[in-house]
């Protein structure tokens, strides 16, 4: 197997976590993180619930804005700015940094406008353009075929796991380099969550993944690196054939092989 | 080696019969060894069918482990240090199964000279010398096994240099024997297949060791330099 350092050598971080503590209210949630989620690659946040992996995800498109007596400090770059300090424009954050939760979220509208909606607040674009970045979004997300005859209707209508595939069309529509997934397969069947898998492998040749996910075999098949959390510290970062071969530390091995103290 | 207890239990009741499988097995070929050792030099000719009758055993319980490990990854799917421990146990398997191969040539080999004749005392001593070694080489390396002992394995892959230098000397103590006396080529030819079949039996024990330092350690130390893989 290649030493790490030379496996590192090639990777480019896409956001690095500098010292980064977050807070509801006064409740320390993360502590002190410190990480680099790389170019083109897939990262896994594992942990038990209530570990913080999502609140991670969540500070990394400042979702946690949105509601009041949360905040983060410490340093989180993404295209070399500090996207915790004030006056980052958060829609224009949001529109570079995608997200996809853990059920499906489409807008009571068609699926062609499930997608168009978010271009639009970016972009100006001519009726055929719009066309095009449908089609490609769709195509990215490997719903194209399944719902090309029918883009007027109900996004409402469609099966979960063709749900989730649109809100992941309607993330990469905008042109994001980051897609943060939230449990992205929790709320599908085994053959739509193989689906979402195999997207996600498509996908990271052109955006840079973080995915949070409770199933750890779903972890170790879609990611290049993992990372544990516990109690809002980050316990162990590394390669993920390395984190469920050989761990380093004790408590990533136990939660790995279904040990718990 | 992770000693706390899995949150399923049945998945320890798993693990732990299956490593009492491998020792159980591991045990049948010692036996199987150290009989074959010793109808070597009494010439105790009638042992050698318990020894092939012990392999079928071995055969069987070779099958059964790894159908237990076969069944363990699709139900469990181990990670980490289980992982670790049910793919070194499909790999500790086949080497003890060789191992007991080895065993049966030998007491075959024993049954040829013998059934011939009789055993030329002065070519006992070397042979006997390296099976002693290689039969204890069997023994530690299934207790680093039995006790997930790195350093003990590491001690078993060091003691496989020496068993290969005085296999090296045995041959060619007989192949001067043969050029002197032409009448031994016979019976020298069967007993260097023994010393073979000996020096294999320590290669399998090298090897056991090598997965057991893999489980505890996740080093894969095969094909190293026996002086790298000591660190």
């Amino acid at each position: 197997m290649m030493p790490v350092e030379s496996a590192l050598q090639n990777l480019v971080p896409e956001i690095s976590i500098r010292n980064l503590n977050f807070y509801y209210g006064k409740a320390l949630a993360l502590k002190n993180i410190n990480l680099e989620v790389y170019k083109g690659k897939v990262t896994a946040f594992i942990g038990p619930s209530g570990c913080g992996k999502s609140t991670l995800l969540r500070t990394i498109n400042r979702m946690y804005d949105l509601y009041p007596g949360q905040h983060a400090e410490g340093e989180l770059i993404v295209g070399g700015k500090n996207i915790l300090e004030k006056g980052v424009d958060t829609i224009e954050l949001r529109a570079k940094v995608g997200m996809v939760f853990q059920k499906p979220t489409p807008f009571p509208m068609s699926i062609y406008e499930n997608i168009a909606f978010g271009v639009r607040m970016h972009e100006r674009l001519s009726r055929n353009e719009m066309d095009d970045r449908i089609e490609w979004a769709l195509t990215k997300a490997a719903l194209w075929n399944e719902v090309k005859d029918k883009l007027n209707k109900p996004g409402t209508g469609l099966s979960g796991g063709q749900q989730q595939r649109l809100c992941i069309a309607r993330g990469v529509a905008v042109k994001p380099q980051v897609l943060l997934l939230d449990e992205p397969t929790s709320a599908l069947d085994p053959i739509s969550t193989m689906r979402i898998e195999e997207l996600i492998h498509e996908l990271k040749r052109e955006f840079t993944i973080a995915i949070v996910t409770h199933n750890m075999q779903q972890a170790a098949r879609v990611s290049d690196f993992t990372a544990y959390m516990y109690l809002g510290e980050l316990v162990e970062f590394g390669k993920t054939d390395e984190i469920f071969i050989k761990p380093q530390d004790k408590r990533t091995e136990d939660y790995i092989t279904g040990r718990m103290g | 080696m992770n000693e706390t207890l899995h949150v399923s239990s049945q998945f320890d009741d798993d693990l732990s019969s299956l490593r009492t499988h491998v020792l159980q097995m591991g045990g049948l070929v010692e036996t199987q060894v150290s009989a074959a050792i010793e109808a070597y030099s009494n010439g105790e000719v009638t042992s050698v069918k318990s020894i092939v009758e012990t392999d079928r055993k071995i055969n069987e319980l070779e099958k059964a482990i790894d159908d237990d490990c076969a069944h363990i990854i699709a139900r469990r799917q181990p990670a980490a240090s289980d992982l670790r421990l049910v793919f070194g146990i499909s790999k500790i398997v086949t080497d003890l199964e060789r191992a007991g191969d080895e065993a049966k040539k030998i007491a075959k080999g024993v049954r040829r000279i013998y059934e011939a004749g009789h055993m030329p005392v002065q070519y006992g001593v070397g042979v006997r010398h390296i099976a002693d070694a290689a039969l204890n080489m069997v023994r530690q390396a299934l207790d680093a096994f039995a006790r997930l002992d790195a350093p003990l394995a590491t001690s078993v892959i060091r003691a496989d240099d020496e068993v290969d230098v005085e296999f090296k000397a045995v041959i060619r103590q007989l192949i001067t024997h043969m050029m002197e006396d032409p009448r031994t080529i016979t019976t020298a030819i069967d007993i260097m297949s023994i010393a073979r079949a000996v020096e294999r039996i320590g290669d399998h024990a090298k090897n056991i060791s090598e997965h057991v330092v893999y489980i505890v350690e996740g080093r894969d130390i095969r094909h190293a330099k026996s002086k790298e893989s000591a660190n």
